[in-house]
């Protein structure tokens, strides 16, 4: 009779503890839904001012770039190592161009730019945001009828989403540059090979135009994520840290997934 | 930081992000290469085998590229394969133009080779061309091979016997 009662009393705990995850899940992600409705809603009031906008632009493009070229341009010219490697093996050298080519402007480009964006831009926005909630310059704004969304997370957000695509361009681009470093002038597969081949195999509608959606989509879900994390996290040092962090793990886990989703859409039926 | 600064590093950041896009675009992706879909004209091929031939690839006159294919079916009544080709509007052809599937290389992708005839009229957007040549399929060629072989041996036997 107690050992039963005693059963029941685990179970019933164990019940109530899966549901107060699923409904404190749901509940969040009702909650993110509704703060993105609202950044999306206000955005006209945030490009009113659109100073505000081109210093976040600053703030997450320009102050990305420095680690978006140089790895663009390792990520390349370890491409066209390796590409080269395997491609001798056929005979097929001059097919380096097109290799490095397409799997920069289709796949690496936009994911590894987006990654990387993720770990510089997004952690930085989910800390401002998080910290000017937790000194309370948040609820300041909205004392003296400034809205906060509007004037802090608006601007950031769309400062992410213009930066996103502008940055996986040009990471592809120098990784295509850094594979031509690699296999033109250092090893020595034929200029004019390398080129006509790329130029024969890489179509700008089918698979450059598909490489910017995918780094815009990507930049959609980390500035949405980064700033989300930033407004909602708990106002402590701890909480501001810990929103940090979720920041980038789910950004990672949201490009990554995005991008299979997104490629399964764009390049298959061929 | 300073204003001003911050526009001109945004300007230099936003133009350095569209030429990156434009050199994709012309410089990897060769887009002046690549149709729109406004300025091409459509005609139509059947085969009895299209072999390994794909949506998208190129059809090409004396090596130039002049067109895509841009959709391939089955016709369930005549049981052959019909391509739709769309073809340059700046590249006009004769009606009698023949289509050939032809293979890049050995081992290569396969294309649409177009061999113009001496028509006075050419071929317009719906248009059916009515010389084409079907893909090689590398079996059906060794096994035609092998049985001439065959044959000749039996024959040359024959020959030897006769002797």
């Amino acid at each position: 009779m107690v050992w039963g009662a005693r059963v029941l009393k685990a179970l019933a705990s164990g019940f109530s503890h899966i549901g107060r995850s699923v409904v404190e899940g749901t509940w969040r992600l009702g909650y993110a839904s509704r703060f993105l409705a609202l950044v999306l809603l206000r955005s006209g009031l945030s490009f009113g001012r659109f100073s505000l906008v081109v210093r976040k632009v600053y703030f997450s493009g320009v102050q990305s770039l420095i680690i978006i070229l140089v790895s663009g341009l390792f990520v390349g010219m370890v491409l066209g190592l390796q590409g080269y490697e395997t491609l001798v093996r056929y005979g097929s050298a001059e097919a380096l161009g097109t290799l490095v080519a397409l799997s920069l402007v289709r796949e690496l480009g936009p994911v590894v730019a987006a990654l990387l964006f993720a770990s510089r831009a997004g952690s930085a926005i989910t800390a401002e945001i998080g910290l000017m909630k937790a000194t309370e310059q948040l609820s300041a704004m909205e004392v003296m009828a400034v809205d906060p969304i509007a004037r802090v997370v608006g601007p950031h957000f769309w400062g992410a989403v213009i930066s996103m695509p502008l940055l996986a361009a040009m990471f592809s681009a120098i990784g295509v540059f850094g594979g031509y470093l690699i296999g033109v002038v250092l090893i020595g597969v034929d200029d004019g090979a390398f080129w006509s081949q790329m130029q024969a195999a890489v179509d700008f509608r089918h698979d450059v135009m598909n490489g910017i959606i995918k780094s815009a989509v990507f930049g959609f879900a980390v500035a949405a994520i980064a700033t989300f994390e930033g407004y909602d996290a708990p106002p402590t040092a701890e909480g501001v840290s810990g929103a940090t962090t979720r920041t980038v793990v789910t950004s990672a886990l949201a490009i990554l997934a995005l991008d299979f989703v997104l490629t399964s859409f764009m390049f298959t039926g061929q | 930081m300073n204003r001003t600064i911050v526009d001109m590093w945004v300007g230099i950041f936003v133009v350095a992000g569209l030429g990156a896009i434009l050199l994709l675009a012309l410089r990897v992706g060769n887009a002046s290469a690549t149709f729109n879909v406004s300025d091409t004209y459509s005609v139509y091929a059947d085969f009895e085998n299209i072999g390994g031939l794909k949506v998208r690839a190129p059809v090409k006159s004396a090596g130039v590229v002049v067109g895509r294919v841009a959709n391939i079916q089955l016709n369930s009544q005549t049981y052959k394969a019909r391509a739709e080709l769309a073809i340059d509007k700046r590249y006009q052809f004769p009606a009698d133009t023949s289509a050939a599937i032809l293979t890049a290389g050995l081992l290569g992708e396969q294309y649409i080779g177009f061999d113009a005839g001496g028509d006075v009229e050419n071929l317009k957007q719906g248009s059916v061309l009515q010389i084409t040549q079907s893909a090689i399929v590398l079996e059906k060629l060794i096994s035609q091979f092998l049985y001439n072989k065959a044959a000749e041996g039996g024959s040359s036997d024959k020959a030897a016997e006769a002797k």
